[in-house]
């Protein structure tokens, strides 16, 4: 993910607070993992603050995406592979 | 976390966004500050962030390593680069976010330079142990330098 609007992506919430992030995360996707800050995922490493969620939602990867300037962002990226490999390492 | 007594020392400057304009010449000062003390330091910020620094110091007199945010994240969290302190400046939830990343992945002793027009709001978010530095200051940068020179040596003795 060296550029965020080079994948195909949904913005789901937009310039949110990590704290919004985390909280619709948990209330809207079952199947969270939660996730060092620093956490490896499409090539990038993900800033936030602990505990730091990502979940899946059927072949989706929803994950937080931070900027400086923009705030927060939780999006939604399509990928099958790594929506299965996430539920097989279980992350942590 | 490298042992204080008998190495150089060495401290990261993490950049907000720039939008607040005291932002650029604070951390030039407290580039130059560290520098008289011996500390070299490393700043880093998004491209806006970093231009700001790098145009005010043409000649870097003051700033030394200027690197991406996303190179300088990955750096530390894969362990190929440390230091140790980490001074944030901080004015939005996006900037508390980038120090908790840092204070997780690195064992720089951390100290919160907390400004803008919601300091308060801003510093009571914080959620992780460090030292904090929280002051109303937008356009005049003495209220937020007066603050660092109050604390500065403290910091640099004990952390």
């Amino acid at each position: 993910m060296g550029c965020l609007e080079s994948m195909k992506h949904e913005i789901i919430l937009r310039d949110a607070s990590f704290r919004e992030c985390r909280e619709y995360i948990l209330s809207h996707f079952p199947e969270h993992f939660e996730v060092l800050p620093g956490y490896k995922i499409f090539e990038k490493h993900l800033i936030g603050v602990p505990p730091l969620y990502i979940a899946v939602d059927g072949d989706d990867v929803i994950i937080p995406y931070t900027k400086p300037c923009y705030g927060t962002f939780l999006i939604r990226v399509p990928d099958p592979e790594m929506a299965s490999e996430l539920r097989q390492k279980k992350p942590k | 976390m490298p042992d204080t007594k008998t190495e150089p020392r060495d401290a990261l400057i993490l950049l907000g966004c720039p939008q607040v304009p005291i932002q650029t010449s604070v951390a030039l000062y407290l580039a130059s500050k560290l520098r008289k003390k011996g500390i070299t330091t490393v700043i880093t910020g998004n491209r806006a962030a970093r231009t700001n620094i790098e145009l005010a110091d043409p000649d870097r007199h003051y700033i030394g390593e200027v690197m991406d945010i996303d190179r300088c994240i990955a750096l530390l969290a894969e362990k190929k680069r440390d230091f140790h302190y980490c001074f944030s400046f901080i004015h939005n939830d996006a900037g508390l976010t980038y120090a908790a990343t840092v204070k997780a992945i690195s064992p720089a002793a951390q100290v919160l330079i907390i400004f803008g027009e919601h300091y308060e709001e801003v510093a009571s978010s914080v959620e992780f142990p460090a030292e904090i530095i929280a002051v109303k200051a937008v356009h005049n940068p003495m209220p937020l330098k007066a603050k660092i020179d109050e604390v500065f040596p403290w910091v640099v003795s004990n952390l």
